[in-house]
């Protein structure tokens, strides 16, 4: 039987990615833009928000796909330092900028949003604000891989900012809350989605919630190969200059 | 073609249209990675055969 | 242990810069605040719990990097990890010895500058307080932060990046703290909250601190 652990075999993980990186790839770009088609033209105007309802299959995927690439990279991180497969390093490694990316459409889609729903861009709410937060994590979690040569020293000091940066984060996003509601009583801007929300809403939801993840599948599998290639280019030169 | 969006076009367009442009630059960054890397990887290992 | 505390807190004094730099930062600070905002004792006296708390994080941030920086350069980090003395200890007096020469002035000078910004009468053994019981987190998150930096050449600012988000709960416990003593609210939820993390930070971090140096160190 073939264990899950095989793929952490970086020859074994180009092998196997190598026919499934264009599946994922071809079957993202068909969810989203079936999700983001049909949330596009075919869904009615709500009888309060009007258009702007439209934004919702944009905001809560890259929202969603936000706070779940962090959790893969803290999985990835974890599997590095409990059994240091080398592709789980690279592979959260290749997960944080499209993390980044999906933070700030969900925050450049809310901010868009709010404006004429609660009259302004931005508003200091718990929920922008520990948005806010992760976007600053992201940032520090790449500059940190960016400023290391050594990739294994990388991995290490990238996985233990992972851990720490994920507490203080939860942290963060707790204090958020205490300190919003301190100052400001019982203004809750934040729309709760999924609540009231209609089927017809629901499901071109769905459909490009599900696309916005095999795009997330497919970044981080089309990354982890070329931090693959890389690695094994920086050893192969390496040689040659041993040589 | 573009379904009528009311007095939130712009806003809504907006929004799809910067997401969809973020979307567009996280994959060409790195398309273009990995063609990088794997041409160069191509050459290093080309030079090892010949050497070797 | 002590030799070592007692070794890194006569550096910091006599390596000039370090000890006085963050206070003075932080002197500076509260200056430039009013100046910047306009003198309406009533503006300053609402701002003043943040600009305090902003101001002591910026200045902790100052001498980070010299946490690690000079026994790096000169090898003696190694032979700290090497030493009989665990290098969790080591790290832990390391943040201990900042705390002393960065926190607990600062704790010092904050009633001073809070006159300066005209904080309201109730807030400041709140600030004094707050300051006192925050801080260490300050310290404790900057070594670890110092502890990732240590061997990059540029770390100044990547080290910034880094930190200042971690300091994110503290700053808002510790500032809400005192602006809830100045409103004459109830205090005791945010102090039992930025205790909490201190707590927490002091007890957790040096693991992750000293394990970061040891691959550092590789």
């Amino acid at each position: 039987m073939s264990s899950f652990w095989e793929y952490a075999n970086p020859r074994k993980f180009m092998r196997t990615t190598n026919w499934l990186l264009p599946l994922v790839a071809a079957a993202s770009v068909v969810v989203t833009a079936t999700g983001l088609i049909w949330g596009f033209f075919f869904t009615p105007d709500d009888f309060r928000q009007g258009s702007t309802v439209k934004i919702i299959f944009l905001h809560v995927p890259a929202a969603l796909m936000a706070i779940n690439a962090w959790i893969m990279m803290l999985v990835a991180s974890l599997v590095w330092v409990v059994r240091r497969h080398h592709v789980s390093a690279l592979a959260a490694k290749a997960a944080a900028p499209v993390g980044l990316v999906m933070t700030l459409i969900a925050l450049f889609t809310g901010a868009v949003w709010g404006q004429p729903m609660w009259g302004t861009w931005w508003a200091w709410d718990p929920r922008l604000t520990s948005f806010l937060i992760l976007f600053l994590f992201y940032l520090g979690y790449i500059a940190l891989w960016a400023a290391i040569d050594d990739p294994d020293t990388g991995a290490d000091l990238t996985a233990v900012l992972c851990l720490v940066g994920t507490v203080f984060a939860l942290l963060s996003r707790y204090a958020a809350f205490f300190w919003s509601q301190g100052l400001h009583q019982g203004a809750s801007l934040s729309l709760q989605p999924g609540t009231r929300v209609d089927w017809a809403y629901k499901a071109p939801l769905y459909v490009s919630m599900s696309g916005f993840v095999l795009i997330f599948v497919a970044l981080v599998l089309a990354g982890t190969r070329t931090e693959i290639r890389a690695r094994r280019m920086k050893a192969l030169v390496a040689r040659e200059r041993m040589a | 073609m573009i379904p009528d969006l009311g007095r939130y076009a712009s806003e809504v367009l907006s929004a799809y249209v910067v997401s969809l442009a973020l979307l567009a630059g996280v994959v060409a960054w790195y398309w273009l990675r990995a063609r990088a890397v794997r041409s160069q990887l191509d050459q290093v290992e080309q030079r090892q055969e010949r050497t070797e | 242990m002590i030799a070592l505390l007692i070794r890194d807190l006569r550096l910091a004094i006599r390596a000039g810069g370090g000890f006085g730099l963050g206070l003075a930062f932080f002197l500076i600070l509260a200056v430039l605040v009013p100046l910047g905002v306009g003198p309406q004792p009533a503006v300053l006296a609402a701002i003043a719990p943040g600009v305090l708390w902003v101001g002591a994080l910026l200045a902790c941030l100052l001498s980070l990097d010299r946490i690690f920086a000079l026994d790096w350069e000169d090898g003696s980090l190694d032979l700290l990890a090497t030493a009989p003395i665990p290098l969790e200890a080591v790290v832990t007096i390391k943040a201990l010895a900042h705390w002393i020469t960065t926190g607990l002035p600062l704790v010092l000078a904050a009633p001073v500058l809070g006159v300066l910004l005209n904080l309201s009468a109730d807030a400041f053994g709140w600030l004094v307080l707050s300051l006192l019981v925050g801080t260490p987190a300050l310290s404790v998150i900057g070594t670890f932060g110092a502890a990732l930096t240590v061997g990059l050449k540029r770390g100044g600012l990547l080290l910034s990046l880094l930190v200042l988000p971690l300091y994110i709960p503290t700053l808002v416990f510790g500032a809400e703290l005192v602006s809830r003593g100045a409103a004459g609210l109830t205090t005791q939820t945010a102090l039992l909250l930025l205790a909490g993390i201190t707590a927490g930070a002091v007890a957790i971090l040096p693991f992750a601190s000293a394990a970061v140096i040891r691959i550092n160190l590789r």
